[in-house]
């Protein structure tokens, strides 16, 4: 006979295999079209390129010595690879100024919309969600004709009298950098508007009570309450702008790679898989140190109130 | 204190909101301008004409990419909610298992990853299999599609489920109902709101990916997006506004449904 408590246990075994059954499909998808493969670029980083694409299998860790170093043909001695190096440091440059350029307007923007009547929000919210699902392309399609030489800021420009020639705007940083900006900033405001939704005014009001200027209790207590928000937010839009493709594409106009368009590129003309898919793996490293980064400040950031 | 004095204001806060809406919604309105003009040229006004319309909707290229947007977008969307469905089933309305932490990671993994390491990976990984079972159909997008629609139909879902408890399905066990009819009498109704919020969320993300798809697409398998791309770098018309305007009519139409399911309380 079993007891009351084997039997519980039974039932709660079959309910723990129960829930593996029904997370399978969704598990073994993910797996199969999105994790796994990452595996096979790993191993693919260590091996020989093929003369036209795809790979060799035979152990080379050239891919991973050219990632920032190139080999002088003459005297076979390393050298740094400056044209690596130029891309890498443009990536990240790019996509730190855009973070913090989109953090610059975001958070003004999630604290007008969080400031305003409840009512009144849910509009806001609608506002900045419609962009936020907007294809990305368009919507960068949409800046590459308002920056253009013929385009309404250069036509107004001139009009205006400020240049007498059109100011070259497109295919340069300053055009990623605006493009990824524009495509990025609901992704800034939507976390710390969700953050900045729940801040107990309350607060902000014994601040002024004890005399703190207005910049004071922006710096000392609304910011430190959403600051989890603005790391999810600085999180959210650094990591898309960092393996952005679509944006330098359209707006870099191929003179100006990035990271992506460089691992594109090895898959392509260049056709040295290995060495496309190191480059691959170091954007994963970097994206992991910056997710690292993020939930060891998330855990210290818990400020409670209320 | 004057008594005008409002603890919510901040210098200059208001002027950058506003210039950022203003700013957000801009290009998206002279793209759409342009999309009625009559030039050849989107550097001069030509008048109103819906030609780049009638241009775009005669263009067998962009009527194929549209149809197969669709066709990827409906099924990735479908399976991806299904299986988002089950997984959430799985993972909510329970004490902490084995496993469990694990199955978050993993359900939220393709969130995590830059979309164009997932496009080499696949690229690699889908080109094997290519060559090895000789199948090039548009199986690989749909599977590429749905792994990352999962996360999204995920989310809503999810979220729906935490907010109901287990009384309703334990008075209709208690009333002998089996399991299955518990699920579909009490359950599928009640989550039905979140369902559908993933189905249209997973949908608009399939349709807007051009990224994964630019690395996993054989030759003559371009989607809606990925035709655009190409067009865009070989040099812009009108043809491209007036596609865009009716993809931007689209994602709208379908944004505003999810605002509203997904808001509604009951």
């Amino acid at each position: 006979m079993a007891t009351a408590e084997e039997v519980a246990k039974a039932a709660e075994r079959r309910d723990v295999r129960d829930r593996w059954l029904l997370s399978a499909p969704a598990l073994l998808v993910i797996f199969l079209a999105a994790t796994g493969p990452l595996l096979i670029v790993l191993i693919y980083s260590f091996l020989t390129p093929g003369p036209y694409g795809d790979v060799k299998w035979q152990f080379s860790p050239d891919a991973w010595l050219s990632v920032f170093m190139e080999r002088d043909i003459f005297d076979d001695t390393l050298s740094l690879a400056a044209a690596h190096v130029t891309i890498f440091w443009r990536s990240i440059k790019l996509a730190v100024v855009t973070t913090i350029a989109t953090l610059a307007l975001g958070f003004p923007t999630a604290y007008f919309m969080a400031t305003r009547s409840e009512k009144t929000r849910d509009l806001w919210l609608f506002l900045i969600t419609i962009p936020f699902w907007t294809n990305l392309l368009i919507r960068t399609f949409a800046v590459l004709q308002i920056i253009r030489n013929e385009g309404i800021i250069n036509t107004i420009l001139i009009k205006l009298g400020i240049v007498s020639a059109p100011v070259q705007i497109l295919y340069t940083d300053t055009a990623i950098l605006i493009g990824m900006a524009y495509v990025y900033l609901p992704l800034m405001v939507l976390p710390i508007y969700a953050s900045m939704e729940k801040l107990d005014f309350r607060l902000v009001e014994a601040g002024y009570d004890l005399y703190a200027t207005r910049f004071k209790v922006l710096r000392k207590i609304i910011f430190p309450l959403v600051k989890p928000g603005v790391i999810a937010g600085s999180i959210l839009v650094f990591i898309p702008a960092l393996g952005a493709y679509v944006t330098p594409s359209v707006l870099g106009g191929g003179k100006n790679m990035m990271l992506s368009n460089l691992i594109e590129l090895q898959f392509g003309q260049g056709r040295n898989w290995p060495l496309g898919s190191a480059l691959s793996i170091t954007v994963m490293i970097i994206v992991m140190v910056a997710l690292l980064a993020y939930v060891r400040n998330a855990g210290k950031s818990g400020v409670r109130h209320g | 204190m004057a008594s005008n004095f409002s603890i919510k204001h901040q210098p200059g806060f208001t002027a950058i909101a506003a210039t950022c809406f203003v700013v957000l919604y801009l290009p998206i309105i002279v793209l759409v301008a342009y999309a009625f003009n009559a030039a050849n040229s989107t550097s001069e006004w030509g008048g109103f004409s819906m030609r780049w319309f009638q241009s775009a909707w005669q263009n067998v290229q962009v009527i194929d990419a549209t149809l197969r947007s669709f066709q990827i977008g409906a099924v990735a969307a479908v399976l991806s909610t299904i299986f988002a469905t089950m997984a959430a089933l799985a993972t909510t309305r329970t004490a902490p298992y084995p496993g469990l932490t694990f199955k978050y990671a993993a359900i939220n993994q393709p969130l995590m990853v830059p979309e164009i390491v997932t496009g080499v990976a696949l690229l690699i990984f889908f080109s094997r299999i290519k060559i090895f079972t000789g199948y090039s159909g548009l199986g690989y997008l749909i599977a590429a599609h749905t792994a990352f629609c999962i996360p999204f139909a995920y989310l809503p879902i999810r979220a729906r489920l935490e907010n109901m408890d287990l009384t309703l399905e334990r008075a209709a066990a208690d009333l002998y109902a089996t399991p299955w009819k518990t699920f579909r009498r009490i359950t599928l109704p009640l989550l039905w709101p979140g369902i559908l919020a993933g189905l249209m969320l997973a949908f608009v993300i399939s349709l807007d990916d051009v990224v994964i798809t630019e690395f996993v697409k054989s030759g003559g398998q371009d989607t809606l997006p990925t035709y655009m791309l190409g067009q865009i770098r070989r040099g812009i018309t009108p043809e491209i506004n007036a596609i865009s305007t009716a993809f931007l009519l689209l994602s709208v139409a379908i944004v505003t449904l999810f605002f509203f399911v997904s808001r509604k309380r009951d």
